[in-house]
């Protein structure tokens, strides 16, 4: 990991830090065990996702199905536990299917015809929310103490065991990205993808797979989001894709693709949860709330253009 | 051209920028009217900024100019222009989904009641193309259609086309084939004869004695001498621009050719590559001539896999004949490629030079799929010394690297990849004489070593450099091939045949 990058970390945890202490002050109830279980319980879905996400953007694409895709693997999580009777160790797996099949469709039409992610992953978000209306007759499936557990705060840690797993999936994703040859390719396809295919490289396959990834993270997420609701509804994840996005933005990857890191998503998604957390704990309005995150977005992304605009300068 | 008359058009006087570091120290410059007066340097040198200021790109960070009597401090391109100073970019900014004619007149649309008026603009677009000697071309065509030597020339028209009295040219030729270059240096001496004063930034000094009045040399953001007129010795002028004596005598005489390395029969591609065969040897560099949009890129790409081909097949060394249908294929088949466009499709430039000279299928790894990082380290430290690349470190981008160490960088990923057959497209475009130098160098211990090279090359100087053959290409097919020895105005009249073969010739003895 070089020096560059541990600064941009360490600046996100600087402000993050800067929030809880922000908050810490002005409301009284803030640092409170509560806060740390309403927030652990909400991040690891996001967590996953945003992963995912940073994978796809930095490979130079964008994955706008993963709400739908999120739902529809909820949908069929709950089908195989509530209507077939299928043991949770048994549905999870399904479920983390579903999602990494949809992924492999959006990768397929997308490096098949050569058509933009962007518009392919607008189609299949409705494709997929649709598969999902079917799947659950439209109804929200009722799962209950089959998968609660997942969700509820373990002994002594105060968090819920999707915590440890989606930091799991956060640290192996980044080391796929900085470690593998999978990772190096995907960066060098995000910068320059002629560039990579003239290298006699295979980037049809690195591409496909990263949505393949994506989706089945998407799968992973509806496991986490089932186990804290205790159901399936088929309208969750609406609007997961652009939590995932700003998350992936805050955290330093560039959306032209070809920079970014797994690492730094989290501590966007960290951002962000804190951000939602503490407004509600002052009282703060829907409407207020929404335009502070929005204001904090748009922050985030000029202060990354600017610091580029400044290296840009130097170099 | 004759020594300069004129009096002083714009003076700049101690000319300092920094970036992150110093790229221009106190350097000042006369222009006098109506001369021609050459920037040279290596890439790197502060020529490029150092037009840049005059232009008003850039804002210099000490010094002060003059134009005429009056303070010249212009703060955009815009304000540079409206002063009479109009500089052409070296990279190209203009619109390709537009008109042709709308690229020329973009700032400046005549309109009538807000709406454009298109009699005008058409009128204005045809006299301002046939200045440039394009003037067969649709003004209403979009810009997207031509090729890279004409859009530089559509640049330049827009530029001629502003009243100015001080032009700023920025390596115009480096995109242009011969013909296109005669036209534009044509051009160029009539505006100076009519008054206007030019800055031409430039490496090539085979064009000096065509068209400077006098030249400066700038070396590491620093003056370093002027010479009055083009005939310039280009051994001094290498070492003034090196600051280091230059290498005597260019690539040395090939070792005896052996077996066929690559050969391709019959390849086609549409009307742009047509029932090309040729052979490689090994030890041998086969030069590619031609004029542009004569197939030579085109041809090149096809064999590489890079763009399908329609019939045909090739085949490295022993291997099996067929057609590659995959740059991947033609790698796995020992063949390596420098792309004409390197910055684009030769190198991700804001990756390090570690990840740019590592960018191959079977790079350094340990366990299957997982990067080992000390190999990887090694075999990038390797490849900078022996491409002689010169970075801060292996981490440094290469987008920051000068055009030749990005080349090296290039060039050291192939050789690494242990390739027989190395595909070369115009490898020294935008590279200073030195790296030129280095790489054709390279190169050539390349092909000594067993390999074999085929080199497309817009300047007859290089394939004379490094060539022990040349193939002219004309409108997709090979129309003529000389062994050395060869004139320039033989190869000349080859590539200006139409697109009808004749019968191979060939230059009798050798040098």
């Amino acid at each position: 990991m070089n020096r560059t990058r541990l600064g941009e970390w360490g600046v996100l945890v600087f402000v993050w830090l800067g929030l809880v202490a922000l908050f810490g002050t002005l409301a009284d109830h803030f640092l409170s065990a509560t806060t740390l279980t309403t927030v652990a319980s909400r991040l690891p879905a996001l967590a996953v996702v945003a992963a995912g996400m940073t994978l796809v953007i930095i490979a130079g694409g964008i994955d706008l199905s993963v709400g739908s895709v999120m739902a529809l693997s909820g949908a069929v999580l709950g089908v195989a536990i509530v209507q077939w009777g299928w043991p949770l160790a048994a549905a999870i797996p399904v479920a983390i299917l579903t999602g990494a099949l949809a992924g492999l469709g959006t990768g397929l039409v997308t490096v098949g015809l050569g058509i933009p992610s962007f518009l392919v992953t607008l189609g299949s978000l409705e494709i997929c929310r649709g598969l999902t209306y079917a799947v659950c007759d439209s109804r929200t499936l009722f799962i209950g103490a089959a998968i609660r557990p997942l969700a509820q705060p373990m002994p002594i840690l105060g968090i819920p065991p999707t915590v440890p797993v989606a930091l799991a999936v956060v640290v192996a994703a980044q080391a796929i990205l900085s470690r593998t040859v999978f990772g190096r390719h995907l960066v060098a396809i995000g910068a320059s993808e002629p560039a990579v295919r003239l290298a006699g490289i295979d980037t049809s396959t690195p591409r496909v797979a990263v949505f393949v990834l994506s989706g089945a993270l998407a799968g992973l997420a509806a496991v986490f989001a089932s186990a804290r609701l205790g159901s399936a509804d088929p309208n969750a994840g609406a609007g997961l894709e652009l939590a995932a996005i700003a998350a992936v933005v805050i955290g330093g990857t560039s959306l032209s693709g070809g920079s970014g890191s797994v690492v730094g998503s989290l501590l966007g998604v960290l951002v962000i949860a804190t951000l939602e957390a503490g407004l509600a704990q002052l009282g703060a309005s829907e409407p207020l709330k929404r335009i502070v995150t929005g204001g904090a977005i748009i922050a985030a992304v000029a202060a990354d253009a600017l610091r580029r605009r400044w290296e840009g300068e130097r170099g | 051209m004759s020594a300069p008359a004129g009096a002083v058009v714009l003076r700049a006087e101690g000319i300092s920028k920094a970036w992150s570091t110093p790229v221009l120290d106190r350097v000042s410059l006369d222009l006098r009217g109506g001369e021609v007066h050459v920037l040279m340097g290596s890439n790197g040198a502060g020529k490029s900024t150092l037009a840049a200021i005059l232009g008003g790109l850039v804002p210099a960070d000490a010094g002060q100019m003059t134009l005429g009597p009056i303070p010249h401090a212009p703060r955009s391109r815009a304000a540079a222009e409206a002063a009479g100073v109009v500089m052409v970019l070296q990279e190209m900014n203009l619109f390709p989904g537009m008109s042709l004619a709308e690229n020329l007149f973009l700032d400046r649309l005549p309109s009538r009641f807000g709406l454009v008026d298109r009699a005008t603009l058409h009128r204005r677009a045809v006299v301002a193309l046939e200045r440039v000697g394009l003037g067969e071309l649709d003004p209403r065509m979009p810009l997207a259609r031509l090729g890279v030597g004409k859009r530089q020339l559509v640049e330049i028209a827009r530029a001629l086309d502003r009243r100015c009295r001080v032009l700023i040219l920025d390596e115009p030729t480096a995109a242009l084939s011969a013909r296109e270059s005669d036209l534009l240096f044509d051009h160029i001496r009539r505006l100076v004869s009519e008054g206007v004063s030019v800055v031409y930034v430039t490496h090539r000094l085979d064009e000096l004695p065509r068209i400077a009045s006098r030249v400066s040399v700038l070396r590491d953001g620093r003056f370093v001498a002027e010479h009055l007129g083009g005939n310039v010795a280009p051994g001094r002028l290498i070492e003034e621009m090196s600051g280091r004596a230059s290498p005597q005598g260019s690539a040395a005489a090939s070792a005896p050719a052996g077996d066929v390395v690559l050969a391709v029969a019959g390849l086609e591609r549409g009307a742009r590559v047509r029932k090309v065969s040729l052979e490689v040897r090994s030890g041998e560099v086969v030069g590619l001539a031609g004029l542009v949009g004569a197939g030579r890129t085109e041809l090149l790409r096809t064999i590489f896999g890079a763009d399908p081909a329609s019939a045909g097949s090739v085949r490295v060394g022993d291997g099996r004949a067929g057609l590659l249908r995959s740059p991947r294929q033609a790698v796995a088949a020992g063949i390596g490629m420098l792309p004409e466009d390197r910055r684009h499709d030769g190198l991700l430039l804001g990756q390090s030079m570690r990840v740019n000279a590592l960018l191959l299928p079977g790079q350094p790894r340990a366990r299957s799929g997982w990067i080992d990082r000390p190999a990887e380290r090694r075999a990038a430290e390797a490849i900078r010394t022996g491409m002689e690349v010169d970075c801060t470190s292996i981490e440094q981008p290469v987008g920051q690297l000068s055009g030749g160490n990005q080349q090296k960088v290039v060039l050291g990923r192939w050789l690494a990849a242990g390739c027989r057959v190395l595909l070369c497209d115009e490898p020294t475009r935008g590279v200073d004489a030195a790296a030129k130098g280095t790489i054709h160098r390279l190169l050539r211990e390349f092909v000594n070593r067993g390999g074999g090279v085929l080199l497309a090359s817009g300047e007859l100087a290089e394939l004379r450099a490094i060539c022990d053959r040349v193939l002219v290409m004309a409108g997709g097919r090979i129309v003529a091939e000389f062994e050395r020895g060869w004139s320039d105005e033989a190869v000349t009249a080859a590539a200006f045949e139409s697109a009808v073969p004749t019968s191979v010739e060939k230059a009798g003895h050798s040098s």
